[in-house]
């Protein structure tokens, strides 16, 4: 067995079994409306998380993104209040500035040889106080192309609905694993991740590839803010604290290790889907308290941990032997 | 040489100087296609040197490198590789977390319609290494496999992106005799290909079974190179150690060093896959000399009696009472202290001061809540800077602004102020100039007198001869001679570690 | 000793003069800034308000200092002020004494600290990952103490810590700054300092010579938990409750922050308490500032991420040699004509 799956398989396992046991209590879980739920619910988280992965698998990190998804949702409520433009419109350049804003922050990490935790750190407070400096209030989004674009949806058998921005989660886990694993840019993440020194050593454009890494994930933080603008209708600048941290907890979740170089997009959506189950979890009991939620996915956080540095520790022994 | 035009790489007259210490003085070095150039020398005789220069790693500071006839400059180690020359290291340069044929097509990998395309690339990674006589899972991780396949792997890399000239810079350090015949195969077939192999190891062995010439460097010297078939290993040992090593004579220090009672032994004291068990008796006021190659276990034996690595068998007992060295900090409780031979990374506190550095060891056996007051570690820190002629315009000043010999002299001090009972010292004269050279042994010699025990670890075999009451000889990490009295000469010791292998091993 | 004091005036300079050009450009907006009254027996005014409002920062950025010294960090702390917090309020409305409740939450800080120590001296686990444990589990055990509420006391004891007021100080002011003096004054006149000194520079030359490496690591970061412990209890006195969501939120991001701008690198080895100190207190004051400028307080985001970039910009080794190469261009272009 390769050691590099059992993250994964792990992760599934745990998924499988909890909603095993979830639909055993209650029945109705196993629906394709909670299934749908679940997906439009976690949408935005996902694909964030997405972005993370990227980041992650290359030996970095990303504090920015809750901010970045905050600014892009009060960017787009303010320019679609006060300007005729379309939403469309609105989207490519959010998505410009994000990505933009990413990519500046990979080239300081770079080149100015700073550790991405403190950069990006930078990164957050900058892209929050955008956020309020464009507006303190929450303003709601009342675009008639927004109604038609949460009017989308697939109906499921059995009555649940994979709305838009559900699958477009979907589609961005989807290319990202395209990305991860089939593009040369994909192997020089994990290049990165692999170590630094080694892979510059063996060609891979350092500078580049981090750019192109932050600048990957700032586009997901806005395209996150974009389903986040959808999923709420409104922009405010204290939103979306904390997802980098439950971006985070989803990727180690989904199997990846955190000091990089090893894990799946596709895991990371597992451990976004075990996140999501304990949530839904919690709504049918109706009696759990909802920060469960932060002490199970902590609690998880901490076995994964555990479990990346057990093989680690075993993978180190097992060299000597094949 | 004989045959100019069969040069492939030439290296001439090479000099590099960092700060403090000349790496290469005047070095030249010339490679023939299709041979193996073995590169020999102790630690810091320059082979890495010379060869991070040949690769473009360091700039060096003058001196000319030509291939195949004409002059090159490779700014780093990428542009090297384009130009034909590639390097493979003891620690695999290549990345454990991807699979083999990504690592082989880094950067290069075949597409298709944008994509990469995976079944062709694995296909060709397949192909490739079938050339080299290995058949395995090519999109298996890296790190499942042992590192003597990864060093085909690698060599197959640097292969086929250059294809002139492979520098083999240690490969065989931790492979066994079975992996070895197999790397040496793929050697081989690379050699009938016409490439040039510069070869550095410190197997002996290895060098007679595969190499056609030998260079031989030692303080960044150029001492010769010969043809392999022509050199005894006798004369190869002592041009990589020392000098006109049979004039050297055994000064006569046994006569302090005999008088003492025997107050520390190991016996069968060892831990596996470091050191094999070994017996060691210390007697008070005498220095016991290690010899070895590198490699051959001695800093392995110092890290076992420190308690850095944690023996698994035998028994420790001082003044014949059984004690138990779990750790280093037990080990400084019992009076043992050890200077490493690597100062930089398990020596200084590089940005503390050097009262500070002094005064570590000492106020570490305190405890914190006793801290020693700063008129007492002033006292300390004047005392030993005179004492022990640290130059330096403080003893405020950053450990890490020393050189070398001064950065020793102070990790010394450390260990002095606790006023060790028996002190290891590892390489203790490495890379640094002459003139505290000279004072080094001097102070070995008087702590000794003094009544101290100390074990020396050294690849200096006149410096050795001169201060050793015995000596132990290691080869391939197990203590094989002990040389005491008038045994004691740097001949004997080369003769014992160039003694063939024992029967059973052969 | 009195070169010792100049040495330390000189290594803390750039934050005093910092500190003073902030002080000053507010004075020179707001001349009443350094207005200070006394009410009932109590100093009033902005200064003493900057001094108040950056306790909590100033408190934790002690014990960031040190784990940060060591070449960890420790993301925990706000985490671990919110589970103090609701320590300290539970222990209040279910009528335990003062002291009792003081000691539980304290002892509680300190057991969150040394799990995080044990996860890196121990275990080996990188302290950035290890404290992420913490810091997302934290909050949920928190609101799992006060049961999701904003749990109020009205133990006078307990809030004496958070608007009582001793020597006409506010008592947060004293202390932060009694406990900042005292482990300071620990560190510098125990041994502790330099061997956690040692330890980040150097750990594995530090174990050969005989420190214990994982005991102090352990410590720093219990002292670490302590400190946050210490936070805590006058975040949930201030305002007479503990609140789960919000108490100490972001705080850890406010105490590397003050340690960084304290001068302190983040790659560890030489540290400075006063500095992280001082380093607080210029995070605050910028914070009073605009306040009172009449900007949101939001903009204070804005301005932090300023302070990052210029630190930045400061410590990098490369931006160091980018602009001597652009002080030195110009002399290499008049030798060429």
């Amino acid at each position: 067995m390769n050691s590099k799956y059992l993250p994964l398989i792990a992760t599934s396992v745990i998924f499988v079994v909890a909603y095993a046991l979830c639909t055993m209590q209650y029945p109705n879980m196993l629906s394709t409306r909670v299934v749908g739920n679940l997906l439009t619910d976690n949408a935005f988280l996902g694909i964030a998380a997405v972005g993370m992965t990227f980041v992650i698998l290359s030996g970095g990190i990303d504090l920015s993104m809750g901010s970045v998804i905050a600014f892009t949702g009060v960017f787009l409520a303010v320019i679609l209040q006060s300007t005729p433009i379309h939403p469309l419109f609105a989207f490519v350049l959010a998505l410009a500035i994000t990505t933009a804003f990413g990519a500046l922050m990979g080239a300081i990490i770079h080149y100015l040889e700073m550790p991405p935790f403190i950069v990006t750190l930078a990164g957050m407070f900058l892209a929050r106080g955008m956020a309020f400096v464009l507006s303190i209030d929450s303003i709601p989004v009342n675009h008639d192309f927004y109604g038609v674009l949460n009017g989308l949806y697939y109906r499921l058998p059995g009555g649940g609905r994979l709305t838009f921005i559900g699958g477009l989660m979907l589609l961005v886990f989807l290319a990202g694993i395209v990305i991860a694993h089939r593009t040369r840019f994909g192997t020089n993440v994990y290049a990165l991740g692999g170590g630094t020194q080694t892979a510059r050593l063996m060609g891979v454009p350092v500078a580049r590839t981090t750019i192109q890494i932050y600048a990957l994930s700032g586009f997901l933080a806005g395209l996150s803010g974009i389903v986040f603008s959808l999923y709420t209708s409104a922009g405010y600048a204290l939103a979306a604290v904390g997802v980098e941290l439950d971006a985070i907890a989803a990727v180690v979740i989904g199997g990846t290790l955190l000091t990089g170089g090893a894990g799946f997009v596709g895991g990371t959506l597992i451990g976004i889907l075990i996140q999501g189950l304990i949530q839904t979890y919690i709504t049918f009991d109706g009696t759990l308290s909802s920060w469960w939620t932060k002490i199970l996915i902590g609690l998880l956080l901490f076995a994964f941990i555990l479990m990346q540095k057990g093989i680690l520790l075993l993978s180190g022994d097992k060299r000597k032997f094949t | 040489m004989a045959d100019h035009s069969a040069d492939i790489l030439v290296a001439s007259e090479i000099c590099k100087s960092f700060p403090g210490a000349k790496a290469l003085d005047n070095v030249s070095f010339s490679l023939r296609a299709g041979e193996v150039h073995a590169l020999l020398g102790e630690n810091g005789a320059g082979k890495s040197t010379l060869i991070k220069c040949m690769t473009g790693a360091y700039a060096r500071d003058s001196g000319a490198l030509m291939l195949s006839g004409s002059t090159i400059d490779p700014r780093d180690t990428l542009a090297a590789q384009q130009l034909g020359i590639g390097t493979v290291y003891q620690e695999v340069n290549l990345l454990p977390n991807l699979s083999v044929a990504e690592n082989l097509y880094l950067g290069r990998q075949p597409r298709r319609f944008g994509l990469t395309d995976n079944r062709r690339m694995n296909r060709q990674a397949r192909e490739l290494l079938n050339g080299y006589g290995i058949d395995i899972d090519v999109t298996a991780q890296l790190d499942r496999y042992s590192v003597a396949i990864q060093q085909v792997i690698a060599i197959a890399r640097a292969v086929d992106l250059s294809g002139k000239v492979l520098i083999l810079d240690e490969p065989t350090a931790s492979l066994d005799s079975h992996e070895v015949a197999m790397l040496f195969n793929v050697v081989r077939s690379l050699k009938k290909r016409g490439l040039g192999i510069v070869f550095i190891t410190h197997f002996l062995e290895q060098v007679y079974e595969i190499s056609d010439r030998i260079t031989v460097l030692r303080n960044g010297r150029l001492v010769g190179t010969h043809d392999t078939a022509e050199l005894p290993r006798k004369q190869l040992i002592s041009l990589m150690l020392g000098r006109e090593l049979a004039q050297t004579e055994h000064l006569a220090r046994m006569t302090s060093a005999n008088a003492g009672e025997i107050r520390f032994r190991f016996s069968n004291f060892g831990k596996r896959g470091k050191i094999k068990p070994f017996d060691i008796d210390v007697k008070a006021g005498e220095v016991i000399g290690v010899a070895g190659l590198l490699g051959s276990g001695r800093t392995e034996t110092a890290e076992v009696l420190f308690g850095v690595d944690h023996a698994d068998s035998g028994r420790a007992e001082i003044d014949g009472k059984p004690v138990r060295i779990g750790s280093p900090r037990a080990a400084i409780e019992h009076g043992f202290g050890f200077c490493p031979e690597d100062r930089k990374s398990d020596g200084i506190i590089g940005d503390l001061s050097i009262r500070e550095n002094i005064a570590l060891a000492l106020q570490a056996r305190r405890g914190w809540s006793r801290p020693l007051s700063r008129a007492a570690q002033n006292e300390l820190a004047d005392r030993y800077i005179k004492a022990l002629d640290i130059r330096t315009t403080d003893r405020e000043k950053a450990i890490r602004l020393l050189s070398g010999g001064n950065q020793q002299k102070v990790i010394l001090a450390r260990w002095l102020a606790t006023n060790p009972q028996f002190l290891i010292l590892d390489e203790p004269t490495r890379g640094i100039d002459v003139g505290a050279h000279a004072e080094i042994i001097r102070l070995i010699e008087d702590l000794c007198d003094q009544g101290m025990s100390l074990l020396v670890i050294s690849s200096e075999l006149e410096e050795l001869v001169a201060y050793s009451s015995r000596i132990i000889v290691l080869r391939d990490r197990e203590h094989v001679a002990e040389l005491q009295g008038e045994r004691i000469s740097a001949g004997a010791i080369v003769e014992a570690i160039a003694a063939s292998r024992l029967p059973e091993d052969a | 000793m009195n070169q010792d004091l100049k040495a330390l005036l000189v290594r803390l300079s750039p934050q005093l003069i910092a500190l003073a050009s902030i002080l000053l450009l507010i004075f020179m907006m707001f001349p009443s800034f350094f207005n200070i009254g006394i009410q009932n027996g109590r100093l009033y005014g902005s200064l003493i308000d900057v001094l108040n409002r950056g306790a909590p920062v100033a408190l934790i950025a002690i014990g960031m200092t040190l784990v940060i010294a060591t070449k960890g960090i420790d993301l925990s702390v706000g985490a671990v002020i919110a589970i103090t917090g609701a320590v300290a309020a539970s222990s209040a409305v279910a009528g335990n004494s003062l002291a009792y409740t003081i000691v539980l939450a304290l002892g509680t800080g300190l057991l969150c600290g040394l799990w995080n120590g044990a996860l890196v001296a121990l275990l080996g686990i990188q302290p950035i990952i290890a404290t992420l444990v913490l810091m997302v589990a934290g909050r949920g055990i928190a609101q799992l103490i006060t049961e999701g509420a904003i749990l109020t006391f009205n133990d006078e004891g307990l809030i004496f810590f958070g608007s009582g007021s001793l020597a006409f100080l506010p008592m947060p002011v004293v202390i932060w700054v009694v406990f900042g003096l005292l482990v300071a004054l620990v560190v510098r006149r125990t041994a502790l300092g330099m061997l956690v000194e040692a330890i980040g520079i150097n750990r594995r030359a530090s174990m050969l010579s005989g420190v214990r490496t994982s005991v102090l690591l352990m410590a720093v970061y219990a002292l670490s938990g302590l400190s946050a412990a210490i936070a805590g209890v006058i975040v949930a006195a201030d305002i007479r409750g503990a609140d789960a969501n919000n108490a100490g939120l972001w705080l850890e991001l406010d105490a590397i922050l003050a340690v960084v701008v304290g001068g302190n690198s983040l790659l560890g080895g030489r540290f400075s308490i006063l500095g992280s100190l001082i380093g607080a207190m210029i995070i605050q004051a910028v914070n009073t500032g605009i306040l009172l400028s009449g900007f949101p307080p939001e903009f204070n985001l804005i301005i932090k991420a300023a302070i990052i970039v210029v630190i930045l910009m400061i410590q990098s080794p490369r931006a160091a040699t980018l602009l001597e190469f652009f002080r030195k261009a110009p002399e290499s272009v008049k030798e060429r004509t």
